[in-house]
């Protein structure tokens, strides 16, 4: 009985190839677009995690300061479990050489995994690289998977040799709790200082947070609007069954067991569509990781393979969000199925009462979400209530739509006085519900565009700014050790205008991670730091020592204005915008620093010389001393850098962008297509009375785009909302700065008229169809029955 | 009466295709018309009468024969041309789906006098009053009776005065005293306005309440 219930059931689609391909084609656009974003993400964090563990010891302590193989030597001797890493520039790659025999267990390369471990070890030893890093070295290059790109390790000994610094340490990992009786690092030598370990998240996974939840965020959405084409295609088509099922019941098929089949044939349409989304998805991402990785490269120095791996969670996720999207968008149907009466008859409802009545329920509950929104906005706490706020806004505003366009073409209808005009209107209002869904799907889509490019965009006009702000010396140049630190100086007091120390340790201000650095007193911080609130007089202040300037988000996350006091006890003298820092930071006066702080010694420093001069005296720094390759770093080249990197940013926005909104104009095509059929009896009468096909596939056209023209208007609100919560909510709680929001009409207006092209190019094949209809096909409208 | 019959069909032929088999549905059918006259068209299904009054009105090109309305060949106008004629020279009305249901009733009954450019604000109020629809004009068609839609089919034909109405079994789904009011209000506005009106029927009683009767069979005029 079940089978043949069942036939019965699945030869609706065999009828309806168009609704079949509709609902396959939506759920695996979103089942790509979702699974394409999360491959992305997986790919890059675990190599962010790869690179964690190359580094060695997440949440593990460092010794710092001046070291060398003595310095070593008597910390093991005093009873410090510490193991020595080397790091430095290598043919293009980080170097990290490592101790196997005391490095951290887990953290450090798996020697024992490689094709030939006593290579390793043995001279004249080897260079472990991961499998794609193409180099050519007179070592003997092993290669393993757990090795991410640009980096490379090897034995300390060996990256000593291949750096050219024999006996050089850079830093010592504690490698476990510290025995009773062990000398104080004090006594060992004063010029260490042991620095705090992370939280197991490694620096640069921190710093790509925003990117990667800007990717899911966008990755949600566009799912969100696939799932809208899902939702249409299943409404419609459980509408269609009605009478199946009606018969089906009346021939003794229990409802339960109908539901069960209509939910094992909507399981098996959901692995279908998922599958091929994956498939999708994989492309999706093969395309655009190589930008991705380019752009988290640029901006975080996060390395990044270009190549794509099948992950299980991101396919798993895929499945998922394509079952739980059919799902979600086969309750309602199923609900209205459940309640449907056996004997229910076939009169059918006042179209202009059902829709009246639909278009007020979803409105109150689109109020009601916006409502939400708003209490989440004024008393909601955390990254949570801020994507609630989110959702709510966004499902708000989509529910509103109808009711608005329902609204707004009535009264476009008012002034119409030509009978076609006064039909075009009221027709369309007539097409709202049909399209309702496809139209929300475009809203959604061309909020989406809004806001994170609005967001994208901001962030670039004020990173850029900011950059103008804090690399204001001409030069920033690096010395590899103290001895050298002092020679540069020398050397370059007599050749620039100013060299400013720039000097910094790691601490702790009330339990969290923080930086302290100190500056010197010039006008270059006075004239050019970025500072968003401060008391009168601050930067003397902080020369004399009588305080301190706090970034934003230490100021943030303990909820400090200037003239507040620090659980430490220094006042607060300013706040200062510190855009892509994860960490705390505070700025003191050098002098102050040097009192607190006298083992550190500069290393770094700002050189200010006429822009004019600055390349030739890097070339001549680069020339006099023997600095790593990003010993000499110039203002200029790092703005050019960093506004090439946007415009990979930019690249992988733009290509969501279209990928979203080529959704939604498929939505709308399907919408069209489906809607085509039906409408037939509504077009028959106007044919008959003398408006031709094709004028009347030109006004189907027209009607399209002037929706979508009603509905991008509309969108732009919406967007700008979206925009204002990520930058001021949500991006507030996840990473505790704000930025500010800029306008960018160009790029609103550009979009519009994407959005009018999709709309026009989703309405074109079905307006030709209806051109091409031929006179039976309208004369059947009349002729039923005989 | 005049010399011009108002319609004039003569020899008209027309066959389909249905999957590669060619089916004769018309075989050289002639007929005339004069204004104020009108005609029912008659005969089993598959006869051909819809096909004849699908001709004649337009919706459709014959593939040998004349047709004249008002003394003007219509068997020779391309689609705009035929479109043309819908327009302005005939009214249709057919069994259902005849309203256009986004308009309200009183946009319905004004729409093809608009499309024609022959409003006239008046008249549709007379019709309004005769088919008894007044004080329903702003409701739109879904919230009317059957009876009462396809009185208004037929009111939206007449206020753009064509010279022909072409109707398609327009009481088919009504019940006899409906149907019988329906006819009684196009006989009397056909006879008031002198337009001629073709009627495709099944009922032999509402045939015969016509001037004259066509019976067709098998694509031809019998009787």
């Amino acid at each position: 009985m079940k089978r043949r219930a069942l036939v019965a059931l699945l030869s609706h689609w065999k009828r309806h190839p168009l609704q079949a391909f509709a609902l396959i084609a939506g759920l695996a656009l979103a089942t790509a677009l979702w699974s394409g974003v999360q491959a992305i993400n997986a790919e890059a964090r675990a190599s962010y995690d790869r690179a964690a563990d190359v580094v060695g010891a997440p949440g593990l302590d460092r010794i710092e300061g001046p070291l060398d193989q003595q310095t070593y030597v008597a910390l093991r001797r005093a009873g410090w479990p510490v193991s020595p890493v080397l790091e430095g520039d290598w043919q293009g790659l980080r170097l990290i050489g490592v101790d196997p025999l005391t490095a951290p267990p887990g953290n450090a390369v798996a020697v024992g995994d490689l094709e030939d471990p006593s290579a390793f070890l043995r001279p004249p030893g080897a260079v472990v690289v991961g499998p794609d890093t193409r180099i050519e070295a007179e070592v003997r290059l092993l290669r393993s998977e757990d090795v991410p790109a640009g980096v490379a390790y090897a034995d300390i000994g060996i990256a000593q040799g291949l750096l050219g610094r024999p006996g050089a340490i850079s830093y010592l990992v504690l490698t476990g709790p510290l025995p009773r009786g062990a000398a104080e690092l004090g006594t060992v030598s004063p010029e260490l200082a042991r620095a705090p370990g992370g939280d197991g998240q490694s620096d640069v996974a921190r710093l790509t947070d925003s990117f990667h939840l800007n990717l899911t965020a966008f990755g949600l959405l566009s799912a969100a609007v696939g799932i809208f084409i899902v939702y249409s295609a299943i409404s419609l088509a459980f509408e269609q069954r009605r009478t199946v099922v009606r018969t089906l019941r009346a021939l003794g098929v229990p409802l339960r067991d109908i539901v069960g089949l209509l939910a094992v044939e909507l399981l098996g349409l959901a692995l279908i569509a998922g599958a091929i989304g994956i498939a999708l998805g994989y492309a999706i991402a093969a395309a655009l990781l190589p930008d991705v990785a380019a752009t988290l490269s640029g901006l975080y120095g996060a390395d990044v393979p270009g190549a794509i791996r099948l992950r299980p969670v991101w396919w798993l996720s895929g499945l998922g969000i394509a079952i739980l999207g059919t799902g979600l968008a086969a309750t309602g149907a199923v609900l209205r199925l459940l309640r449907m009466p056996i004997l229910e008859t076939a009169r059918p409802e006042a179209w202009r009462l059902r829709t009246q009545r639909t278009l007020r329920r979803m409105a109150v509950g689109g109020v009601l979400l916006l409502g939400l929104s708003a209490a989440l906005g004024v008393a909601g706490q955390g990254l949570i209530a801020g994507f609630a706020m989110l959702a709510s806004l966004l499902v708000g505003a989509a529910l509103l739509l109808p009711l608005i366009l329902d609204t707004i073409l009535g009264l476009a209808a008012h002034p119409a006085r030509a009978p076609l005009a006064r039909w075009f209107w009221a027709d369309g209002r007539q097409q709202v519900p049909g399209l309702s869904m496809a139209l929300m799907a475009l809203l959604l889509a061309m909020a989406a565009n809004i806001g994170v490019s609005t967001m994208v965009s901001s962030f670039r006009l004020t990173f850029t700014g900011w950059l103008d702000q804090r690399l204001a010396s001409e030069l920033y140049v690096r010395a590899q050790d103290a001895g050298q630190a002092q020679d540069l100086v020398a050397w370059l007091e007599p050749r620039a205008t100013a060299v400013l120390p720039i000097v910094s340790v790691e601490t702790r201000i009330a339990g969290l991670p923080a930086d302290i650095f100190g500056v010197a007193d010039h006008p270059t911080y006075r004239d050019n730091w970025p500072l968003l609130s401060a008391v009168p007089g601050v930067w003397d202040r902080v020369a004399e020592g009588e305080g301190v300037l706090i970034n934003e988000q230490l100021s943030r996350r303990l909820s400090l204005a200037p003239g507040d006091t620090l659980p430490e006890g220094e006042r607060v003298l300013g706040i200062y915008s510190d855009y892509g820092n994860p960490a705390g930071q505070l700025l003191v006066g050098l002098e102050t620093f040097r009192d607190r702080y006298p083992q550190v010694a500069a290393r770094q420093f700002g050189v200010r010389v006429p822009p004019e001069r600055a390349e030739a005296l890097a070339q001549e720094i680069t020339a006099t001393f023997a600095l790593g390759p990003d010993g000499v770093v110039d203002q200029a080249g790092i703005k050019a850098f960093s506004l090439r990197i946007f415009e990979r940013t930019f690249t992988v926005t733009r290509a969501l962008n279209v990928l979203t909104l080529a959704v939604a104009g498929f939505a709308i095509l399907m919408s069209l297509l489906t809607l085509a059929g039906m409408r037939l009896p509504q077009l028959a009468p106007l044919w008959a009375m003398g408006v031709t096909t094709g004028r009347l596939a030109r006004l189907e056209l027209l009607r399209a785009v002037a929706l979508a023209a009603v509905v991008a208007v509309l969108s732009l609100p919406l967007g700008l909302a979206l925009a204002w919560v990520l930058l001021a909510v949500v991006n507030v709680e996840a990473f505790g700065w704000r930025l500010p929001m800029y306008l960018f009409w160009p790029d609103y207006v550009e979009l519009w008229g994407w959005a009018l092209v999709a709309a026009a190019l989703a309405a074109a094949w079905p307006a030709l169809r209806m051109a091409r209809l031929q006179p039976g096909s309208l004369l059947r409208v009349f002729s039923q029955e005989r | 009466m005049t010399d011009t019959p108002l319609l004039r069909v003569s020899d008209l032929t027309k066959s389909f295709s249905d999957a590669g088999r060619r089916i004769d549905v018309l075989n050289g059918v002639s007929l005339h018309l004069d204004a104020g006259q009108s005609l029912a068209l008659t005969g089993e299904s598959g006869s051909g009468k819809s096909t004849l009054l699908h001709l004649i009105a337009g919706l459709e090109a014959p593939d040998d024969g004349v047709i004249e309305i008002g003394g003007l060949r219509t068997d020779t106008l391309d689609d705009a041309g035929r479109a043309r004629l819908r327009r302005s020279d005939v009214g249709l009305v057919f069994q259902q789906f005849n309203l256009i249901p986004s308009l309200s009733v009183g946009d319905n009954i004004a729409f093809q006098a608009q499309l024609a450019g022959r409003y006239d604000g008046a008249l549709v109020k007379t019709l309004a009053d005769q088919i008894g629809v007044a004080d329903q004009l702003g409701k739109y068609p879904e919230a009317l009776s059957g009876g009462q839609q396809q009185r208004v089919a037929i009111a939206r034909t007449l206020a753009a005065r064509p010279k022909l109405v072409l109707a398609d079994e327009p009481t088919g789904n009504l019940d006899e005293p409906r149907a019988d009011a329906v006819l009684d209000m196009m006989l009397r506005i056909v006879r008031d306005t002198g337009t001629a009106l073709v009627m495709v029927t099944h009922s032999r009683r509402l045939a015969e309440r016509l001037d004259r009767v066509a019976h067709l069979s098998r694509g031809r005029i019998v009787a």
